[in-house]
């Protein structure tokens, strides 16, 4: 049985390495002569005598074991044949002594130098070489990495290394990654105490990662009952722990795309909700905007390269003007003939959508164009266990500032009055003063300008082409229609109920079947509720 | 009764030029040798046959837009799913001859690995089934969604815009190839019809000859609808709905009768338009195909049925010689199209025809354009 054989020997090597290692933590500052005798070993090109040249190392405790071992492994460790003198080439190429790390005496670099040989048995011992020595590295960040790479292996050989190392360690948080990595060796171990093993499988699952469920998930079936019962409430734990986490992930990603329907449809939801104008070519404004905000770049960019990290912020008043002009010039030379006619307004602005799609695609071709995302918006951050990019987030409030920025508008400016006694009725306010064919204009430009802006959120998260608007339009106006016309509340709720529904649908019907499942859950809900969730209530309704 | 007359000028003008185009066409590209003057190329048969599929498109949305003031976003949904009957009639008679030589299985389903043919495709092996289905899937779909959508009194807008919300998701549901029907490519690779090769020059011939006559029946159709008693109140729901509520008129029933006849017409439309372009696949569902139906009719004219094919034809054309010559100008024209048409010419080329030639012929129905735009009820006016 020469494979038995071998695995044995393996297994028995790197045991006496792990208690070497023990030893070499209780036996460092490093002897030098130790340091030369193991050396020593890998100058004879013998795969028994390289075994123990590792050890020997090890033993020592030289200062340059990581590099030795890291040498080794990648096969950048030589020696000179004559001289017995060990060397290493360090990343770069330089040539160095494995002793003191100092660079190579020049006679040396001429020399003829052969590289220390491997073969499988050798590399496993290197690799749990290196992670012993990485475990008392100077360095906190790489005793962590190494502690939580045996946490995931669960390599019972490396038991003796991490006891030695707990014993040494003198930070608490390294302490406890230190204990958890232990605990998760010993839950498996069947020579261990069954208290110490049920113990253990208490301490895994409060980790309540992956890898902790696959420690206790995978005992061997002969486990004591005790420990069996503790790693059972363990499991359960983590994937209750898990459920919930995933539904926090859902509902966060959720509201993620409600923000963006929310963004895109704002603006539908002033210009159909309050004014009761289809305006078909509301995707094309956010497309507007999203090439305003390229073009800002471009131009910042080019004339004032220190303003770069603020161009985004500088594109939202730009995309707000550009659409809102687009919009009022709309305004003006078509939808206001069109008042009172909601369907042939909506054949009017389709047609506007289609010149000002072939528009942008005559100026600006037919492929995408590059929109960077400035420096403090790249990059994720870990909430709850659920990873968000900061993009997201920031598209999140953004979102919910609109909305906020939109209500005030509303309710305390002299022309959110307007707006609202026009759209409440129109010849009553035309009697009153108010100029209605000037709001009307403002009201469209404004609705436009907000879409413009979602351009400027939506060029960080989707491609800038010509169809950007496209892909927006249908959902804008079931957002609008599904929350309500005429209440910017209702688009608000429409909005992150659809995008959470639709992200709680995904896992369980797949991304296109989720999406149909949710387009005729709408057409349902509007035949029960012909105005939407929240709806305007009396002779409003029939004006 | 008596006001209206089942055909009038115009309608028997359009009869005779239809039924002249379902002999004419097919005999001169057939008889007359290549280099004869009179002689229509090849190329053209199949063509013309489209733009008469798509006349009968537009007819089947007049009757629900101009007469009773549906604006239909979806009605693409219903054409393709007639194109897809028929599409699936031709898959199947394809046999042995696909790319696998499965004799019963169609090459995208061999590709898939699918064992045995799905039960939704049983049965249409025979032509006489997907014709019926041809009619009968979107007669029942719009049945349901009209059932639903008019007995809650969704109206104007917001209809328009769950239709559009109807033929989005169809579309999004033919895309996936475990659907059925063929995914991305949808069916396409037609061998024959009835046992004559659609690619031969006698059978697309034959096939334009029978558009032309369905156009022509579809429009005798409409026209019995919209001057009988059923007509005259659809009018009615379409001018004022509340008062026509009032009145005693069961107007979702009403509404439900001619939506849902309209969608079996595009259905039949969606059936011929299918042997004669060799595909159909689930970019037909796109909602963008639906508008551009509305802007035939439009163009045409609403509520004059003449118009409606008219509009389509011309459009189409349009559109052939633009893409032709000017790719990148034709959606300028199309977008300048929508906006000129509501703009300048609200009764479409038929209606301000007949406006300057200042004839008020007794069987045109009198409708002023704000009412024929919008399905809510209008403004009361005092004393007409």
């Amino acid at each position: 049985m020469p494979f038995t054989f071998i695995v044995s020997k393996a297994l028995r090597f790197v045991l006496t390495l792990a208690f070497l290692v023990f030893g070499a933590i209780a036996a460092s500052p490093a002897r030098a002569d130790a340091v030369d005798d193991a050396l020593a070993g890998f100058t004879t090109d013998k795969y028994d005598d390289t075994d123990k040249a590792i050890q020997g190392v090890i033993l020592s405790g030289a200062a340059m074991g990581g590099a030795i071992f890291d040498a080794l492994g990648a096969g950048r460790l030589v020696f000179d044949p004559q001289s017995k003198t060990v060397l290493y080439k360090d990343a770069s190429g330089a040539l160095k002594l494995a002793k003191t790390g100092e660079p190579a005496p020049a006679e040396l670099a001429g020399k003829p130098l052969k590289t220390v040989r491997l073969n499988n048995r050798l590399r496993r011992a290197v690799e749990a070489a290196s992670g012993a020595f990485e475990l008392r590295s100077p360095d906190r960040a790489k005793r962590i990495g190494a502690a939580k790479a045996i946490f995931k292996t669960r390599e019972p050989t490396a038991l003796p290394s991490i006891e030695a190392a707990l014993a040494a360690e003198s930070d608490p948080k390294v302490k406890e990654i230190l204990t958890q990595a232990r605990a998760a060796i010993v839950v498996g171990k069947a020579d261990a105490p069954e208290a110490d093993r049920a113990a253990a499988a208490a301490t895994v699952a409060a980790v309540g990662d992956a890898d902790a469920l696959a420690a206790l998930t995978n005992l061997p079936a002969d486990s004591p009952p005790a420990v069996s019962a503790a790693a059972a409430a363990g499991v359960a734990a983590i994937e209750r722990w898990q459920s919930v986490a995933n539904v926090v992930q859902n509902l966060v990603y959720g509201l993620s795309l409600g923000s963006v329907l929310l963004l895109a449809a704002i603006g539908l939801a002033i210009t159909f909700g309050v004014m009761g104008v289809i305006n078909m070519a509301h995707g094309e404004m956010v497309m507007i905007g999203a090439y305003a905000t390229f073009l800002t770049q471009a131009f910042i960019a080019d004339h004032v390269p220190a303003l770069n990290h603020a161009s985004l912020v500088i594109a939202i008043p730009v995309a707000f003007l550009v659409a809102g002009g687009v919009g009022v010039l709309i305004e003006r030379t078509v939808i206001r003939f069109l008042y009172g006619r909601p369907l042939e307004t909506l054949l009017a602005t389709w047609g506007v959508s289609l010149i000002l799609q072939q528009l942008v695609r005559t100026l600006f071709g037919p492929s995408n164009r590059e929109v960077s995302t400035p420096e403090w918006l790249q990059g994720s951050v870990e909430i709850l266990g659920v990873s968000l990019t900061w993009n997201r987030i920031a598209i999140i409030l953004f979102a919910l500032a609109v909305f906020a920025a939109l209500q005030l508008l509303l309710r305390r400016t002299s022309l959110g009055l307007q707006v609202r006694a026009v759209t409440q009725n129109r010849r009553m306010a035309g009697s009153m003063g108010i100029r209605t064919a000037r709001v009307d204009a403002l009201t469209f430009g404004l609705g436009s300008g907000v879409a413009g802006i979602a351009g400027v959120a939506l060029s960080q998260i989707d491609n800038v082409s010509p169809n950007l608007g496209q892909s927006y339009i249908i959902d804008s106006f079931l957002v609008v229609v599904f929350g309500g016309v005429g209440n910017l509340y209702g688009t608000l709720v429409g909005a992150m109920s659809i995008g959470v529904a639709n992200k709680l649908l995904e896992p369980w019907a797949g991304a296109v079947l989720g999406k149909i499942v949710l387009l005729v859950a709408i057409i349902l809900f509007i035949q029960k509720r012909p105005r939407g969730l929240f709806a305007l209530k009396g002779r409003a309704v029939e004006a | 009764m008596s006001r209206y007359r089942f055909l009038d000028g115009a309608g028997l003008l359009f009869l005779a030029v239809v039924l002249s185009m379902a002999v004419l066409i097919p005999a001169s590209n057939l008889l007359l040798p290549p280099d004869s003057a009179l002689h229509v190329p090849d190329y053209l048969v199949p063509l013309l046959g489209k733009y008469l599929a798509f006349a009968m498109l537009a007819l089947a949305l007049d009757l629900v837009w101009g007469y009773c003031g549906i604006l239909s976003l979806g009605h693409g949904a219903f054409f393709a799913l007639g194109g897809y009957a028929m599409g699936m009639y031709l898959m199947r008679q394809i046999g042995s001859r696909g790319v696998y030589g499965n004799p019963i299985l169609p090459d995208f389903m061999v590709f898939l690995n699918w064992q045995e043919l799905p039960w939704f495709w049983l049965g249409f092996d025979h032509f006489w089934f997907a014709t019926m289905m041809a009619v009968a899937v979107p007669g029942l779909l719009a049945f349901c969604f009209g059932w639903l959508a008019f007995r809650s009194r969704v109206t104007g807008v917001y209809l328009s815009i769950i239709t559009q919300a109807m033929t989005f998701a169809l579309m999004l549901a033919f895309f996936r190839n475990d659907m059925g029907f063929g995914g991305n490519n949808g069916l396409t690779d037609f061998k024959e019809i009835l046992s004559f090769s659609v690619q031969a020059q006698s059978t697309r011939a034959a096939l334009f000859a029978a558009t032309a006559l369905a156009l022509a029946g579809s429009y005798l159709l409409c026209r019995w609808v919209v001057t009988s008693k059923l007509g005259k109140v659809v009018v009615a729901i379409r001018d004022a709905e509340s008062r026509t509520r009032f009145l005693g008129y069961r107007v979702e029933n009403y509404k439900l009768t001619v939506f849902t006849l309209s969608a079996m017409l595009a259905g039949v439309a969606g059936a011929l338009y299918v042997p004669q372009v060799g595909i159909i696949n689930p970019s037909e569902f796109t909602p963008a195909n639906s508008i551009e139906a509305v802007i035939w009719v439009a163009v045409g004219g609403r509520g004059t049925l003449v118009g409606a094919a008219l509009g389509a034809f011309a459009v189409n054309a349009g559109k052939t010689w633009f893409t032709g010559v000017l790719p990148s100008l034709w959606l300028f024209a199309l977008g300048g199209l929508f906006v000129a048409t509501t703009l300048l010419i609200p009764k479409g080329i038929v209606g301000a025809a007949s406006d300057l030639l200042g004839i008020r012929r007794k069987s045109d129905l009198p409708a002023g354009p704000s009412a024929l735009a919008s399905g809510a009820p209008a403004e009361p006016t005092p004393a007409e």
